[in-house]
């Protein structure tokens, strides 16, 4: 009987635990979006941190010159109602709005933003990101320490409302480089009532302290834990946004996030353990979302090792690999087999390259190379991080080159920091690697593989691509821009110092009764325009 | 055992100094630093880090500095969370991991000594097999496989408890506490049970029943006394290492505590945070151990009258 009790009691006082509204339910009452935000962000100071976590929590918070359009393409006004661009593309003029202003009530003038670039610029701060606004006249010389007079910058403040920048080039993509949260502003006077200008550990950023220019306000941060931002009153298009909070939940475990979505305390996933997707698709989960995005899964190659320097053979090991299959019975999640570096579709550029999946040439090509019988072809590595993901792809390609070239391959995995540590001194082989664009251009990507660009790391370098990257970069008619692209990228391709395996989708879990999130391709989605209603 | 505790205390300073040395100079051998990144920084931008963060000093000249800053109790900022010091995180996450063990301890108390205790008075019968079983398991079933079978179960299937958070939501903080509990409660079930078996055929007990105390006073007065220093003795470590080892209930219920922090500085080749983490995690376990032997001693009367 006594056991019975006891028995009674514990079932009582789960029961009494147990709350009978969901947090995604409550919220949507209140108009709270319960957002999982993949990791606990390095901070919210848009000059210093990096990182996607930290962009999803600054695009409430702050805002650039222009501003992500939920749809995708052609950025909107932001902090800057309209602006002008010069004919020849070099100078662009910007009107802010008149009513902007910071959250503590001051008025947004052209003068923070002269500050916020300069800071950005200063290199006792350390910024990360401050090659985002290298194509602004002077802006490398001051970043480099040549000039130390912020004035040879070509940054000027006409008056309070119109803010003035010359480019070294015309360089079409600007716009889009603004909605990076490097360009965008900080408040001077709380900024240094906390530390100086170049000051990486100041406290401006803590709930109480932090003014920004967006649509919401920090409310509260708990470390690890959740980060809550409310409505800003005075956010110059307060009307348009009809969320009250929302909250972000550092949930960093995949497997975590997804209970916790199933269970009702997150609106939004993050991301998608990977082994779920085909499972999702399969039931037609009418939550999960796979969306296009701007970014490339693709084999680095070290041109500079013995093996790897005739372009035969690395042509051979991008020929005997079948993205097709990898793709269906590999990575199962809705991904495009990529037969170029930069993403087809990317602000309307459409690369003209192919990669063949054909076993006989390839051998062929490794013939021509010298190698056979008598002369068998090395032992090559594959190094990848820790990640499972990695390792399957992995072991595919390993299956792949084995079968059709006959290549001996070792598979090598390292912990994160390891791997990139070897991969930027060149202690590899082959190596896996992805990149996502920083703005819907194809430049982001193919800029990257120019000679001296720290994340080349193939150790390739050619003439003619950089010349024709260049010349693209200051052309002003998108037809012949493109045009010149496409031949860099044809050179790319046809010397490959990279394979290009897959385009990457963005696949994650969405309550139905969040209305307002589009997909995207650079994944920037901008919260004014979020808002829940039952579905 | 005041000589032992002094002894003790002076024995963990330079067994303190030894782990924040050897941490200080095998942190900086290990491949990769804390900026390194799939987008690569430039050059520039990398010797402008090294130089805000000291990095660019000589080894023995950021081991001094570094060594001169704990001595006034700073551990230093941290490289990934730029604005936070070292001393801060932990003293954010240090409270709720802490809350978390004492919870689990609990658990693992009333549940292990109960059933250990059980078993070593029904010896042999079903109620002896039993628990014993169901503690093997305890011990074999790792935490990562524990904790996500009880959300299924809890969590999602019958919806009674919220499956991640920590003071969230009403009733988040049982499954984390049960989950890390158990684990332990199987080790001290086990240990009651041998603990109890010892001292259950000595003389005073018999002594005791010849008295003609009652079985239950016979237990908890005279037999429990001995027979859980076992226990005691563990859990000293048992707390240690649940202050430190807590990452994956911490992980798995989205937890903010101090677990998640050690293990992530060290992946993110976070150094302040590696190094202060590892210090205070190492002063934890001496403490602990010394608690747990100075507990051990005071109930155990021979122990006590060597000492």
């Amino acid at each position: 009987m006594k056991n019975l009790y006891i028995a009674f009691a514990v079932v009582i006082f789960i029961s009494a635990c147990s709350s009978s509204v969901s947090p995604v339910d409550d919220g949507l009452d209140k108009q709270i979006f319960h957002f999982g935000n993949g990791s606990e962000p390095q901070g919210i100071d848009p000059h210093i941190v990096t990182g996607v976590p930290e962009h999803h929590l600054l695009i409430s918070l702050c805002e650039g010159l222009t501003s992500s359009n939920p749809n995708g393409g052609q950025n909107l006004p932001g902090a800057a109602e309209s602006w002008d661009i010069s004919e020849d593309g070099t100078v662009y003029t910007f009107y802010l709005q008149k009513n902007g202003k910071w959250s503590n009530g001051d008025a947004l003038t052209a003068n923070d933003f002269a500050w916020s670039w300069q800071r950005l610029l200063t290199p006792s701060l350390g910024s990360q990101y401050p090659d985002m606004l290298y194509y602004v006249k002077g802006a490398s010389d001051f970043h480099n320490g040549i000039t130390d007079n912020f004035n040879d910058v070509g940054v000027e403040v006409v008056d309070d409302y119109t803010f003035r920048v010359h480019l070294n080039n015309s360089t079409p993509f600007f716009l889009g480089l603004l909605s990076h949260y490097s360009t965008w502003p900080v408040h001077k006077e709380t900024v240094l009532k906390h530390g100086t200008i170049d000051d990486r550990n100041g406290q401006w950023t803590r709930p109480g302290n932090f003014v920004c220019n967006g649509p919401f306000n920090l409310k509260s941060w708990e470390l690890n834990s959740r980060i809550v931002v409310e409505k800003n009153p005075l956010y110059w298009d307060a009307n348009v946004v009809k969320l009250n909070e929302i909250h972000y939940y550092p949930v960093q475990n995949v497997m975590t996030e997804d209970r916790m979505f199933r269970a009702g305390q997150l609106h939004l996933t993050s991301t998608l353990p990977s082994q779920k997707c085909p499972v999702y698709i399969e039931e037609n989960n009418p939550d999960l979302r796979v969306d296009p995005y701007m970014g490339t899964y693709f084999y680095r190659l070290n041109t500079k090792n013995p093996v790897l320097t005739d372009v035969r053979v690395r042509k051979a090991l991008a020929f005997a690999i079948d993205r097709k299959k990898l793709v269906e019975k590999v990575t199962k999640c809705g991904q495009i087999p990529a037969y170029s570096f930069t993403p087809p579709g990317s602000a309307g550029y459409e690369p003209d390259t192919e990669i063949p999946f054909d076993p006989e040439l390839a051998k062929q090509l490794l013939v021509e190379a010298g190698y056979g019988p008598g002369n068998e072809f090395p032992k090559l590595e594959i190094l990848f991080n820790t990640n499972e993901d990695h390792r399957k792809l992995a072991l595919a390609i390993q299956q792949m080159w084995q079968q059709n070239l006959g290549v001996d391959i070792v598979l090598v995995n390292q912990d994160w920091k390891v791997y990139l540590a070897r991969e930027m001194i060149g202690d590899f082989q082959v190596s896996r690697a992805g990149w996502i664009g920083d703005y819907e251009d194809p430049n982001t990507f193919l800029d990257t593989l120019r000679p001296n660009r720290g994340n080349n790391k193939t150790g390739w370098e050619n003439e003619d691509y950089d010349r024709l990257v260049e010349q693209a970069n200051s052309e002003n008619n998108q037809d012949v821009r493109y045009d010149l692209l496409r031949q860099a990228e044809k050179i790319l391709i046809d010397e490959m110092p990279i394979i290009p395996l897959y385009t990457y989708v963005k696949s994650y879990q969405l309550s139905s009764d969040v209305k307002g999130y589009y997909p995207n391709y650079l994944d920037h989605h901008h919260p004014k325009y979020i808002y829940l209603e039952r579905d | 055992m005041f000589k032992v505790f002094i002894k003790r205390v002076l024995m963990a300073i330079p067994v303190l100094l030894a782990v924040a040395t050897m941490t200080f100079f095998l942190i900086k051998l290990a491949p990769g630093g804390p900026f390194d990144a799939e987008k690569a920084v430039s050059p520039q931008v990398l010797k402008n880090l090294n130089e805000v963060y000291n990095l660019d000093a000589s080894q023995w000249e950021q081991y001094t500095d570094y060594m001169s800053g704990i001595v006034r109790g700073d551990f230093g900022p941290s490289f990934k969370y730029p604005g936070r010091s070292v001393t801060e995180m932990i003293g954010i996450g240090l409270p709720i991991t802490f809350e978390l063990a004492i919870y689990a301890i609990l658990i693992a108390l009333v549940i292990g000594v109960f059933a250990g205790v059980l078993a070593a008075l029904k010896r042999n019968t079903l109620l002896d097999f039993i628990p014993m079983a169901i503690a093997m398991i305890g011990i074999c079933v790792p935490t990562f496989l524990m904790g996500p079978l009880l959300v299924l179960i809890f969590g999602i299937n019958l919806e009674w408890l919220p499956v991640a958070g920590w003071g969230q939501l009403a009733g988040d903080k049982i499954l984390p506490s049960v989950t890390l509990g158990f684990a332990y409660a199987a080790y001290i079930a086990r240990l009651s049970r041998g603990g109890m078996l010892e001292v259950l055929n000595q003389d005073f007990i018999r002594t005791a029943r010849a008295k003609g105390l009652s079985e239950t006073m016979v237990v908890i007065k005279h037999a429990m006394q001995g027979g859980l220093i076992p226990v005691v003795s563990f859990l000293g470590p048992a707390i240690a290492g649940l202050l430190a080892g807590s990452f994956v209930v911490e992980t798995i219920f989205q937890i903010p505590g101090l677990g998640r922090f050690y293990v992530e500085a060290a992946l993110n080749r976070d150094y302040t945070m590696i190094l202060g983490t590892t210090i205070f995690f190492s002063a934890m376990i001496v403490f602990f151990n010394l608690l747990s032997d100075l507990a051990a001693l005071w109930l155990n009367p021979r122990s006590r009258d060597v000492s």
